[in-house]
């Protein structure tokens, strides 16, 4: 304990001398994320110099062992970070799929080259990667997926497409499932690969969403040769590093809203949107008692996560559990944007404009659609669930 | 939460002690006049050799001073078997109340008998239909002799026939507007009539009246009967988790065991989804309430938000769960011989009790400064 309060007195002061004020104030607009990348343009001097501060203490991977460009925190160690980072309001200096989803799979499953060769880059912003795993004929049912590698002497032959892959357009690489045995039972024939996109035979094409914005695109490979050794773990073995990655996936989700509604209390929002009744109470009452009531299930649900947390660092499985947390969470975030835009009225409805940052509520409501589809759907969570922790007999 | 070594025993032991003495068919029992008594006294008994009675009591009046944690960790066993004890009322309400007071010497004559479970006491602060416990029309008048006497009626007072002690809110008059304050009336009082209205879930209850009864003020105003709401409301919401728990998991087995068009119901996916999205409900509310409980044991200035939060959710969830385990018992669960009922009648007078899920909702609002 007393070295965790020495460790959190270290961070502290250092936070303090090194992040740069702009780097405090709160995350406006999509330019405000630090995605990172070979094309990454920075939008200010402080996003630049706060990436290159945090990445020389390895504190952009925390966790990640020092050799591979992380600082080796214990979860402990990595909680007080974090605590402190959000008492001044840091701002997480750079993060893309990478962070969140390559660097886990790599340190369980990558070979030591391919450790060293990718780890530092990530943690240094310098690569950014985009996932692909979703296919025109294979969403939730994912294992059925046709992109295929043929395999060559020293390299693979990739020809398919893949859909749903975020910022494919933008991102320098990809990491993707594809099937290298068509005869196999359909898990068994899948394999996990690393590719360039500068890789000649890749091209992509950004998709609309209703929220008039493209995070996601449709990608295609026409005889993409990519090298033998960007193969991660075994032949054939792919699937086992998709789920542990889904999983771990889930498991990140927290209790924080994203976007415009992070931080931000929905009940002081009605109260200064609504305005005050004669006890200084929200002046409409049903409205009011529906906002308590998704408060209410919020809390529920950060107390559900920290148990699960807690858990976890004791050594306690999760599991299938995160299952859990992927449907409720994102199922609470559609409430509270469907909450938020009775709240704010008219206005919401806005989809162009000064005061609405070009249209800001109505396109995040819009987006937080996609919540319980994206990262396996509400209804393959229940399926999870009911199978992996109820039990329940298959259908 | 993780639970501490201490906290750990304390929830086996309770496991144990209510697996071996409690059993919801004492219900039928008590409510079919079987058992002539209005709550499981063998069990009670039993509850109070081990201590459990004395939970919240301070070690210096006899009790474990286990703190809030702890009585849930009791409250949701109990719940699980459907203890019909005087556990809430007694040593719950009463002994925080009693423990918040400003007489040492009712503390002194109270605390130790409740602990032993020599006594039992309740709390009387409901009047009419809801729950709106802060402006009684039962007033305290003080009288010549320096005593004070009650005037008014009380509904739903739980445990009121077998109680020695009630501690009843009434209006002092002294215009001080600090909202009611406890009296403490002994059983056989002079102008109290005690009405037994056993409710829906067999529990006993009483309507009683109070006419120039005599009383004696506990001397701590509001604070006493507020610290002695929020503890009731929290372990409250810990019984109705172990209600939605055992209902649950005895869906569960059936969905396992009932076949019907050649399997076995629980691979249908229209009941399974049902199943996993309640699972993820009740896993939430035990999350919610237990951290609630931790956050009165350490006063943290969010626990008056987060106490009202974990009742209306656990009401809730145990409502639905019960609801749900009904339906999908299909008629079995309509039986009276079947146990689920029993279970959705508790968890309708636990929710109701302190305050339902409307009233405490709004308290939640209300905390949050909307």
């Amino acid at each position: 304990m007393a070295e965790l309060e020495a460790w959190r007195m270290d961070v502290r002061d250092w936070l303090a001398a090194n992040c740069p004020d702009a780097m405090r104030e709160p995350v406006r607009s999509a330019d405000d994320h630090v995605w990172g990348g070979r094309r990454w343009v920075f939008s200010s001097e402080a996003q630049r110099l706060w990436l290159e501060r945090m990445a020389a203490k390895g504190w952009t991977a925390p966790e990640w062992p020092v050799e591979y460009g992380g600082a080796g925190l214990s979860p402990e160690a990595h909680a007080v970070l974090r605590e402190e980072m959000a008492r001044i309001g840091a701002r997480t200096p750079v993060s893309n799929f990478g962070f969140w989803m390559l660097g886990p799979a790599l340190l369980k499953f990558g070979s030591e080259a391919q450790k060293r060769r990718h780890l530092p880059a990530i943690a240094r912003g310098e690569i950014r990667w985009c996932q692909g795993y979703s296919e025109p004929g294979a969403g939730s049912d994912l294992a059925s997926l046709q992109t295929r590698a043929e395999a060559h002497d020293d390299h693979f032959v990739v020809n398919g497409r893949k859909i749903w892959t975020s910022y494919a357009d933008r991102a320098d690489c990809m990491f993707c499932l594809v099937r290298t045995d068509p005869d196999a039972r359909k898990q068994a024939g899948i394999s996990f690969l690393l590719l360039d996109m500068e890789s000649e035979g890749v091209s992509t094409r950004p998709i609309q969403l209703i929220s008039g914005e493209s995070p996601f695109c449709e990608t295609f490979f026409d005889d993409v040769s990519v090298p033998q050794e960007n193969l991660v773990g075994e032949l054939n073995q792919g699937w086992t590093i998709a789920k542990y990655l889904l999983t771990h996936e889930r498991e990140n989700i927290g209790g924080e809203p994203p976007g415009l509604l992070k931080g931000r209390d929905l009940g002081a929002m009605a109260l200064a949107a609504i305005g005050a009744d004669a006890e200084g109470r929200i002046d409409e009452p049903s409205l009011r008692h529906d906002i308590a009531g998704l408060e209410i299930d919020a809390m529920a649900f950060r107390a559900l996560v920290d148990d699960v947390r807690a858990r976890a660092e004791a050594g306690q499985g999760v599991g299938a559990r995160s299952a859990m947390l992927k449907y409720y969470g994102t199922e609470l975030n559609k409430r509270r944007y469907d909450l938020m835009m009775d709240v704010m009225g008219a206005e919401a409805l806005e989809w162009e404009g000064e005061r609405t940052h070009g249209g800001q509520y109505a396109r995040e409501w819009l987006r937080s659609k996609g919540n319980s589809i994206e990262g396996g759907t509400s209804e393959i969570m229940l399926d999870i669930v009911a199978a992996h922790v109820l039990e329940l007999p298959r259908g | 939460m993780l639970l501490n070594d201490d906290q750990s025993m304390l929830a086996d032991l309770a496991a144990r002690l209510f697996t071996d003495k409690a059993d919801p068919d004492t219900v039928r029992a008590i409510r079919d006049g079987r058992i002539d008594s209005g709550y499981d006294q063998t069990l009670w008994q039993a509850m109070g050799e081990a201590g459990l009675t004395g939970i919240l009591v301070p070690e210096a009046h006899g009790g474990m001073d286990f703190g809030l944690v702890g009585a849930g960790l009791v409250a949701r066993e109990a719940g699980r078997r459907l203890a019909m004890t005087p556990y809430v009322s007694s040593a719950v309400l009463a002994a925080t109340a009693l423990g918040a007071a400003d007489d040492d010497a009712l503390r002194a004559r109270w605390l130790p008998a409740l602990a032993d479970a020599r006594a039992i006491a309740t709390l009387a602060c409901d009047e009419g239909r809801h729950h709106r416990p802060h402006d009684p029309a039962t007033r305290a008048v003080a009288g010549g002799d320096g005593g004070w006497h009650l005037q008014g009626e009380k509904t739903l007072v739980s445990d009121a026939a077998e109680a020695d002690l009630l501690l009843v809110s009434a209006d002092d008059g002294d215009g001080d507007g600090d909202g009611p304050c406890l009296f403490a009336v002994e059983a056989g009082a002079a102008g109290l009539t005690i009405e037994s209205t056993p409710l829906l879930d067999s529990r006993s209850c009483a309507r009683i009246t109070l006419d120039r009864t005599p009383a004696q003020p506990l001397g701590a105003g509001r604070p006493a009967l507020d610290a002695s709401l929020r503890a009731g409301r929290a372990v409250l919401a810990a019984e109705l988790v172990g209600i939605a728990r055992e209902v649950f998991a005895r869906t569960l087995g059936y969905l396992h065991e009932r076949r019907q068009f050649g399997r076995a119901i629980g691979s249908f996916q229209a009941l399974q989804h049902r199943a996993a999205h309640l699972s993820v409900e009740i896993e939430m509310a035990e999350a919610l309430a237990f951290r609630a409980l931790e956050a009165c044991d350490r006063d943290e200035p969010g626990a008056d938000a987060m106490v009202p939060a974990a009742k209306a959710k656990a009401a809730a969830v145990a409502r639905v769960a019960a609801a749900e385990g009904v339906q999908m018992h299909g008629g079995m669960g309509m039986t009276d011989e079947f146990d689920i009922g029993l279970f959705m009648k508790r968890a309708r007078a636990a929710g109701h009790t302190l305050g339902g899920d409307r009233y405490c909702t709004d308290a939640f609002a209300r905390a949050r400064g909307y």
